[in-house]
């Protein structure tokens, strides 16, 4: 019995430049369509609010069933996404903390497109460790 | 043979910690390679407009990341949402960072709402720079120009933003107004919130 999560990175035109399924629960192949949904849909409502707070850290916006949607908006209006069905705030404010920074590492490439997927797979490794310890 | 024997360690950069940051950068190192960016693009071009195009294009990159680093590391993670705060954000935090000194001015424009404009005496990157007559209005500017626009576009501000020489009274050389024009949305936007 473990946690469901799925994050994604969106980008400031709307693209999602990465994805990953960090939960420790078995998945299911509808289920990750469906996670995908749930966090475009609550882009919208990310929109709005990003204007209303100076804050990065955005909690939870949105709910569906007894998955929330965290959100953590970095400064060039990169959104870092977070659908899980665990309570531990602290816990997610530290991984979007962790996983902010090493955008930031990546954004400083200057090889590196910004907007574009980020196709490092030491990255992608670093994010699910990150997962892991903080979720 | 050089290496034999030797074991490489390659660390990647995602593992190392992000730095603070040099307090101070070689000038003459900087206008080195600024005056090469320049030739090198000169040779691409046929004319002005292209040129100060490309030099844009080059601050650009270079504004979208100096937003995120500075506002993760000289601000605690707060972004900016209204207008003058972001203005007031790249008039000294950007400016301090890039040029080791606040912009000697930042003006809000008279005739149109939507304008305001940065002022420095000598630009930076102008000092070692004297543009031939035959290239008229150009201002290597272009390129600090660039640099303000991507901090605003990447911060949800997207604004027009030209470099111009205005003449001073009493001076030799005039003084690099950096002249913002931002779009629409942005000021609906500040009504609507404001």
């Amino acid at each position: 019995m473990g946690s469901t999560a799925c994050f994604i990175i969106v980008s400031r035109n709307d693209i999602p430049i990465y994805e990953a399924e960090v939960g420790s629960a078995i998945k299911k192949e509808e289920a990750t369509h469906q996670h995908q949904f749930i966090l475009h849909a609550a882009l919208d409502i990310v929109q709005d609010l990003a204007w209303t707070t100076s804050a990065m850290f955005l909690k939870a916006v949105d709910r569906f069933n007894d998955l929330v949607v965290s959100v953590y908006v970095t400064a060039g209006h990169t959104r870092l996404m977070l659908l899980h069905d665990s309570r531990n705030e602290d816990g997610i404010r530290s991984f979007f903390q962790e996983v902010h920074e090493l955008y930031i590492k990546i954004l400083l490439n200057p090889l590196y497109l910004p907007g574009s997927r980020i196709t490092s797979s030491h990255f992608d490794t670093k994010v699910r460790a990150l997962a892991r310890k903080y979720l | 043979m050089i290496g034999v024997g030797k074991i490489k360690q390659y660390s990647n950069v995602l593992d190392k910690p992000l730095s603070k940051g040099k307090q101070e950068v070689s000038l003459s190192a900087f206008a080195f390679l600024f005056s090469e960016l320049v030739q090198y693009n000169q040779t691409q071009v046929d004319n002005i407009a292209e040129l100060e195009r490309r030099l844009e294009d080059a601050g650009y990159a270079v504004g979208a990341r100096v937003l995120e680093l500075l506002c993760h590391r000289d601000k605690g993670n707060r972004r900016e949402t209204r207008l003058l705060g972001i203005l007031s954000f790249v008039h000294s935090t950007v400016w301090k960072v890039l040029f080791g000194k606040v912009a000697d001015s930042l003006e809000k424009g008279t005739e149109h709402e939507d304008e305001y404009m940065i002022s420095e005496k000598e630009l930076l990157v102008n000092r070692f720079i004297s543009t031939p007559k035959d290239m008229g209005t150009f201002n290597c500017g272009a390129f600090v120009a660039g640099i303000v626009r991507g901090v605003l576009d990447s911060a949800g501000f997207p604004a027009v933003v030209t470099a111009h020489f205005v003449p001073m009274e009493g001076h030799q050389r005039p003084r690099t107004t950096i002249l913002i024009k931002f779009a629409e949305e942005v000021l609906r936007r500040e009504a609507r919130v404001g």
